[in-house]
């Protein structure tokens, strides 16, 4: 039985990426919980999070997420962070005035166009948020990009990007007006700004590869 | 290397069943909502919409289930539209699995509903959907007004304006229908899409009228439109979706082809 649990912390749609888990193998088992001990005896654990960061910061404080992550992390644990779930690990995010984040990876949570219009290369103006399939550079090998071509396409719904600190933990790059950290990864955390839960082939082998990681950043 | 314009399925549901018809009339059965979802996303569709047009309690009920089914099975993004009025109806379908939630009328009678549902759940899940019909005479510079019911009700709500504010309180996405052209197959209302686009930031998602493959071309290059969903020309088999993005990137649009 391969063991995962979802962090809930009461933020948004849980039930996609835990359906999309259980796509995968009969074998796999997924708890949606937020009782610390359930989450640490699980074998992976996947945080996600969608909507406003302060709501998200708030309950992850209340409910001690932020402990349990770090402990995760420091017993070597594969997590796998999601959108909203990703940009908490950073230092801060300007979304909601400026709130202050995990500061698990260094950077900081920037708005697309920071209040400008967003432009093209050709000077087209971008919407935002930036909704829909676009394209995910992998930067070198990574055990989650096991079998995905580079350059494939995962859907992304996003108004703020992580602007990376150390750009030694970017792991995947896309392109929006200007090049943002579409996926960091760091001893046996991996953090995505896409939903592979919504990005059906190329995002069900991310998942997958997941569920096979043993949590070591070296290529297999 | 770029953001790929999204083709969207419309699935118009009553009674578990997925129906077409022509200005709400003449309704034809297009089949199993779970199967043809699975075969629009298995075909390469970029995301799902599926609008409850069931009155009933009972009806709501399935509802709920075919959400989940489609969502147990469907690994894209799944709108769900259709007598959302409460932030309960919203909570409920998010947790059978819809990504988005679409509000038509409830916007119109209540407003603040859309500012409450885009804090409670955050932007990104709240499309509101407006349905907008020409009432400027030949004449006149081109002006729209909103309608709820089908079509029926004016509201003497203008459509520019509108939208603008449904932004302004957090709708992260416009589905945007023309009335006029909802079921005719003459191609979209591309100056109403185009007024629309340009008047807000959020991407805006081009509904009603395509009757063939250059429609939904047009509605991307001269609306301005992000998205473009169609109904009858998959259900019935004139049209493939992966023929319809294939035509659209030889027009020059990027498309998501590798699926």
């Amino acid at each position: 039985m391969n063991k995962v649990a979802v962090i809930d912390y009461g933020m948004g749609n849980l039930h996609s990426v835990a359906k999309a888990m259980e796509s995968l193998g009969k074998d796999v088992h997924v708890d949606v919980t937020s009782d610390a001990g359930r989450i640490l005896a699980a074998d992976r654990i996947i945080f996600p999070g969608v909507g406003a960061i302060r709501d998200c910061m708030a309950e992850i404080r209340r409910l001690g997420v932020d402990a349990i992550v770090s402990d995760a992390l420091q017993q070597g644990k594969p997590v796998l962070a999601i959108c909203v779930g990703m940009q908490a690990l950073m230092d801060s995010s300007e979304e909601n005035g400026h709130v202050d984040c995990l500061g698990l990876l260094p950077g900081s949570v920037k708005r697309f166009g920071g209040g400008q219009s967003l432009l093209d290369a050709d000077g087209q103006r971008l919407k935002v948020p930036h909704m829909g399939w676009n394209c995910v550079q992998q930067q070198g090998a990574h055990p989650l990009w096991q079998g995905i071509a580079d350059n494939s396409r995962f859907y992304f719904v996003h108004s703020y990007f992580v602007a990376p600190g150390n750009a030694g933990q970017v792991a995947g790059v896309t392109e929006y007006g200007h090049s943002f950290a579409a996926a960091l990864s760091k001893d046996s955390l991996f953090a995505v700004q896409f939903h592979p839960e919504k990005s059906q082939h190329c995002g069900l082998r991310l998942l997958s590869n997941f569920l096979h990681w043993d949590g070591s950043a070296r290529p297999d | 290397m770029a953001l790929a314009k999204r083709i969207i399925p419309c699935l118009d549901c009553d009674k578990g069943r997925v129906v077409k018809g022509v200005k709400f009339l003449d309704i034809r059965d297009a089949g199993d909502p779970v199967e043809v979802a699975k075969r629009y996303s298995d075909a390469g569709a970029d995301e799902i919409t599926f609008l409850d047009i069931t009155a009933s309690s009972e009806g709501r009920e399935t509802t709920v289930k075919t959400v989940e089914a489609i969502a147990s099975q469907v690994f894209i993004p799944l709108t769900v539209g259709g007598g959302i009025r409460t932030l309960e109806d919203i909570r409920t379908m998010l947790n059978a699995g819809a990504d988005k939630v679409s509000i038509n009328t409830a916007a119109v009678t209540n407003p603040e509903f859309v500012r409450e549902a885009a804090q409670r759940f955050g932007s990104q899940c709240i499309v509101v959907a407006v349905d907008a019909k020409k009432v400027s005479a030949g004449n006149e510079p081109d002006r729209w007004e909103i309608f709820t019911h089908g079509g029926r009700n004016p509201t003497g709500l203008d459509a520019i304006d509108w939208v603008r504010r449904m932004v302004s309180y957090g709708a992260g996405e416009i589905l945007l229908t023309s009335m006029d052209r909802d079921g005719t197959k003459i191609g979209f209302d591309l100056a109403l899409n185009r007024a629309v686009s340009d008047a807000v930031d959020v991407p805006v998602i081009a509904s009603g009228g395509v009757g063939n493959l250059q429609h939904l071309v047009d509605g991307v290059l001269d609306g301005g439109a992000d998205a473009v969903l169609a109904a009858s020309i998959f259900h019935f088999g004139e049209f493939s979706i992966p023929q319809a993005k294939q035509y659209m990137a030889e027009q020059g649009i990027t498309m998501r082809l590798d699926i």
